[in-house]
């Protein structure tokens, strides 16, 4: 989230497009009803179904998933045609002025430079036209057809109602009242926030679905504002935290990136990782990447890590794909490439997509471990289960560890909430049997394989030997002393760099913040981002100063959000081109005539003058970006694509199917359905009463939802004679369940290219261990295929067949 | 933490003016389950609301013993909930005294239709040797071209993103040291 969840009370307009708040996120929508009461916002909702969240909606329009692209880019082509623009904030904040190379375009739903057998784009032309200077060359009037204002004009020109409706599904009415909503939110006096969750993610193409807001929002100018942003609302407790601290196939800590085989020593690495200001006195704070870089290697290596050997850059491990994702990994395993594999609170065979290809893959390690405080369904894999897991055990070889760790209660911490706030918890209670702290049993796997490789020798040793372990109890490393390594400290005496004389941080003390992090050695810190989580104040995310001057919902003195404690993304955009709040009731930050004042810290340097400096720091531009330049591998613009199973042809490209950039393996392509076998439009989601596969252990939440079931409409069924709570079997191309069926108005067929689209809904809480029902999961259905960019599988569309049927068989019946 | 009291109730009784009685009376109600327990600040580890909770728990592992949780409710401090919970958070108590936590390491061998207990000693060891036995046949310490690439392909690892960020940090350090590459967290599905 840009924002936070207590921020929300501040917006006009609240969009829920892509989620379902009400039901996944409950005590923070509480603050869409908040702002609803009281400032007196609209709600929005755009869903396949008649969520929850809609019931409480002013205003709700359906829409077939996998389409959210056409209807975001039909919405900026209306705000744009009817000058629904925030045109000050759009010319100062984003791109639009920006020139691009002669050469790019877009024709039949694909953009210049594309590679059918590659499957991927020369991305040369997807760029700004430099100047002699080296500087992006801009057209503050908009009047250049070669402009990104105009480019993005002439895009989205086909995203008319009609097209809308066409591929969406949207009534042009309600298409268009939807849209009339969302562009009063033009003026620099209202606002609107998104937020959005796995309903934009799990596509093909995710991470053009979440752009195309963040473009809206751009135009709109509702990015850096009280009651604006972009919420992405983070499904775990702590998968900000994991992303934030860089447990991806592709990144280090802080958003650092992996190294790949190019990057053959840390100068070839740190040249394309320093980015230069593409304008005239840009911040571009990537330009310290070197000092984060450098500070985590001393915090992982210590002294073995020196200036002579790039800091021991050759420890890091070099990517020769772009990442080794969840998707490829389990390709390689059934194809017998993976021979051990340890699953630490994760329960793939229910999590990822084709769950008879996970089986099979698990099926084929030599070792399995898993670290979790419930029984899980991927720990017994191998054990049959009748219909509910049908497996032959004695033919699957698998040598299966199932270690016992502790829950929250049992454990002290922190976990980083979707505002980004890091919350401080305490032990509570005594863990049960012999379950252990999942640090400890990390310590132990650790230290015994170091202990081998000292005795033994072996494969590179060196990073193993040499990993910085310096712990009071090198069995347990404590949350205190784990979390201090996070925020890094000072190795020796870090001098003032304005008086040379003067000792800023003497050595073994704990940094304030990343700004004392240096390029020299001098300096570690495990992962930048956080640092100032715990400095020489204490443990600042363990704070709980409940105080909120004026009611902003900022809370600053409430535990700690990254970066330096600032509560709102890009808050300099709050304010004009001179510094004055766009908005004085829902001011964020102010420009006193020499330096940044107000609720929040600010987002850019305290006396970085408005009219010189860009509030988008981070980016090379100073601005935010209508067009991506080559950074997203399909399509500076959103465009819109279809999902790999669709029931409907794509209208822009009719042979051209899914997105044309994502990877797909041969095996899984061979697997993929078409309407003619499989007419129906599935989709996976979340029940209010579970939490994935978990509350199914809990017999509360067992009794609230105790069995699977799938949603379709009153019209689905009669055509098929399903009845309400009968048996049903839903198969995909690559396998079936059975459950009761829920006949509901809550989904209703669609017209789409001029047929009927009937969407099956399939709730994703089932399994076979636990005290509720057994049942399935909607991943034994989906395909295995993921985005273009990030590889989130595609679990939010695919295509199904339905029948009435008879109920699924456990072991013991069959028997 | 603090201990939560008890006492307040039977003395202002008494200062009310009530008879010997009705002071039998009171004597008689069962004392609240809450007195005597101690409170602690948690977080409720389902989605990324985050919603302050209260730990009530008999005994106190701060002070060397065991605890066991009695009850679980929303903390009404805290800035995003104010007390309230949803219907996953409210029966979080059921979470961590479900019949089915675990609580032995056990192991399944290969082709074996059961899970068998197992020390922790000897499980920690059989995996670091299963691991180091893959990472010496395996790891792939340079490329066609002669370039140092230091990777471990053929042992993965998911990690858990409802554990806390500093045993993150650990788990971090562990799997990329050891050149493990498919590592990846629920952030990706
Ligand atoms: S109580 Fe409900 S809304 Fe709050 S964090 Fe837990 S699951 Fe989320």
């Amino acid at each position: 989230m840009t924002n936070a969840w207590t921020d929300i009370k501040n917006t006009d307009l609240v969009v829920v497009m892509g989620g379902n708040a009400a039901e996944a996120h409950p005590c923070g929508f509480k603050w869409v009803t908040e702002a609803k009461a009281h400032r007196g916002a609209k709600l929005i909702v755009v869903d396949p179904r008649y969520t929850r969240t809609a019931s409480v909606s002013d205003y709700y329009a359906p829409i077939r998933q996998g389409t959210d692209i056409a209807f975001l880019n039909g919405v900026m082509k209306y705000c744009i045609d009817n000058g629904k623009v925030q045109w000050e904030y759009m010319k100062a904040f984003t791109n639009a002025s920006f020139i691009v190379k002669d050469g790019f375009g877009y024709k039949d739903g694909l953009f210049t430079g594309y590679d059918e057998e590659k499957r991927d784009y020369d991305k040369s032309t997807w760029d700004y036209v430099l100047g002699d200077d080296g500087f992006a060359v801009t057209d503050p009037t908009l009047e250049h057809p070669r402009c990104v204002w105009n480019l993005l004009k002439e895009h989205l020109a086909p995203y008319t109602p009609e097209l809308v409706e066409q591929v969406c599904g949207t009534p042009k009415e309600k298409f268009l009242k939807v849209a009339e909503m969302i562009s009063e939110c033009s003026t620099p006096t209202k606002t609107m926030t998104s937020m959005y969750a796995l309903g934009w993610t799990q596509h093909s193409k995710g991470s053009q679905n979440i752009r195309a807001m963040a473009m809206l929002q751009l135009i709109l100018g509702n990015i850096g504002v009280r009651g604006g942003g972009m919420n992405a609302l983070r499904g775990h407790s702590n998968i900000q935290g994991l992303t934030d601290l860089g447990l991806m196939s592709h990144l280090l800590t802080g958003y650092l990136t992996m190294p790949t085989e190019k990057d053959t020593d840390f100068d070839t690495y740190m040249s394309t990782r320093q980015f230069k200001p593409l304008r005239p006195g840009q911040t571009s704070y990537w330009q310290n990447y070197k000092k984060f870089m450098v500070s985590f290697q001393k915090a992982m290596w210590g002294d073995a890590a020196t200036a002579e050997n790039g800091w021991a850059f050759n420890y890091i491990p070099k990517l020769d794909v772009p990442a080794y994702d969840v998707l490829r990994m389990f390709e390689l395993m059934n194809s017998g490439k993976v021979n051990g594999y340890i699953c630490q609170g994760f329960n793939p065979i229910l999590a990822f997509p084709n769950r008879a290809k996970i089986t099979s893959s698990l099926s084929k390690l030599k070792f399995m471990v898993t670290m979790d405080p419930l029984e899980t369904e991927t720990s017994r894999f191998w054990e049959n289960h009748g219909d509910f897991n049908d497996v032959d055990t004695a033919s699957i070889n698998t040598e299966v560890f199932q270690l016992p760790t502790t829950c929250f209660a049992e454990e002290d911490g922190s976990l980083t909430n979707s505002g980004r706030w890091l919350q401080w918890h305490w032990q509570a209670s005594s863990p049960p049997g012999e379950a252990k702290h999942d640090s400890w049993i990390i310590a132990q796997l650790f230290l015994r394989m170091r202990e081998l490789y000292r005795k033994e020798g072996g494969a590179f040793p060196d990073p193993i030997l040499n990993l910085s372990w310096n712990y009071e109890d090198e069995n347990e490393p404590t949350a205190e002393e784990l979390a201090k390594e996070i925020n890094g400290r000072a190795l020796s005496d870090l001098m003032d760099p304005t008086d040379p004389s003067k000792v800023l941080v003497a050595a073994g003390k704990q940094v304030v913040n990343f700004s004392q992090l240096r390029d020299d050695g001098s300096t570690m810190a495990g992962c930048w981002v956080y640092s100032g989580c715990w400095n020489e104040q204490g443990n600042n995310m363990g704070r709980r100063d409940n105080h909120d001057p004026d009611d902003t919902g900022a809370y600053l003195g409430w535990t700690f959000a990254w970066p330096l404690n600032r509560r709102t993304l890009y808050n300099r955009a709050s304010a004009d081109i001179n510094g004055k709040p766009w908005d004085p009731t829902r001011k964020l930050l102010e420009w006193d005539g020499s330096k940044w004042t107000g609720y929040d810290v600010p987002d850019i340097a305290p006396t970085a003058k408005p009219q010189d400096v860009g509030p988008f720091i981070m980016n090379q531009e100073g601005v935010s970006r209508l067009f991506a330049r080559g950074m997203m591998r399909d399509g500076p613009f959103p465009a819109h694509m279809e999902p790999f199973e669709s029931p409907v042809e794509n209208v822009f490209n009719r042979k051209m199917r899914g997105n044309p950039v994502a990877r797909v393996f041969a095996s899984d392509a061979a697997q993929l359905g078409t309407s003619a076998e499989f007419p129906y439009a599935a989709t996976s989601y979340r029940l209010t009463e579970h939490f994935h596969y978990w509350t199914k252990h809990n017999r509360v939440n067992s009794a609230l939802q105790p069995e699977f079931f799938v949603e379709i409409s009153e019209e689905l069924a009669a055509e098929k004679k399903i009845e309400h709570g009968g048996w049903v079997r839903v198969w995909s191309k690559r396998g079936s369940v059975k459950a009761k069926a829920v006949v509901t108005k809550r989904i209703r067929p669609l017209i789409c290219d001029g047929k009927p689209v009937h969407i099956v809904g399939i709730p994703l809480h089932w399994g076979f261990t636990g005290s509720a029902k057994k049942g399935f999961g909607p991943n034994s259905l989906a395909a295995f295929v993921g985005d273009a960019n990030i590889e989130t599988p595609e679990s939010k569309a695919f295509l199904v067949n339905i029948e009435p049927s008879t109920a699924p068989k456990d072991k013991e019946a069959s028997v | 933490m603090k201990l939560a009291g008890a006492g307040v109730a039977a003395t202002s009784m008494g200062a009310l003016g009530f008879s010997e009685a009705e002071a039998a009376e009171i004597a008689h109600v069962r004392p609240f389950k809450l007195a005597t327990t101690t409170e602690t600040r948690q977080t409720c580890p389902y989605c990324s609301v985050a919603c302050g909770i209260i730990i009530y728990s008999k005994g106190d592992v701060r002070k060397g013993g065991n605890a066991e949780v009695v009850h679980i409710e929303g903390d009404v401090d805290h800035p995003t909930n104010r007390g309230t919970l949803c219907p996953k958070g409210a029966a979080l108590k059921d979470f961590v005294k479900s019949p089915t936590r675990l609580l032995y390491p056990m192991h399944r061998k290969p082709g074996s239709d059961k899970f068998e207990r197992m020390s922790w000693d000897e499980a920690l060891d059989r995996i670091a040797r299963l691991m180091k036995d893959d990472r010496d046949a395996n790891f792939l310490a340079k490329n066609e071209k002669g370039l140092d690439v230091n990777r471990w392909t053929t042992t993965g690892m998911l990690a858990a993103s409802a554990t806390s960020n500093e045993t993150a940090w650990a788990t971090f350090k562990f799997a990329k040291s050891i050149g493990i590459v498919g590592f990846d967290n629920q952030a990706r599905v």
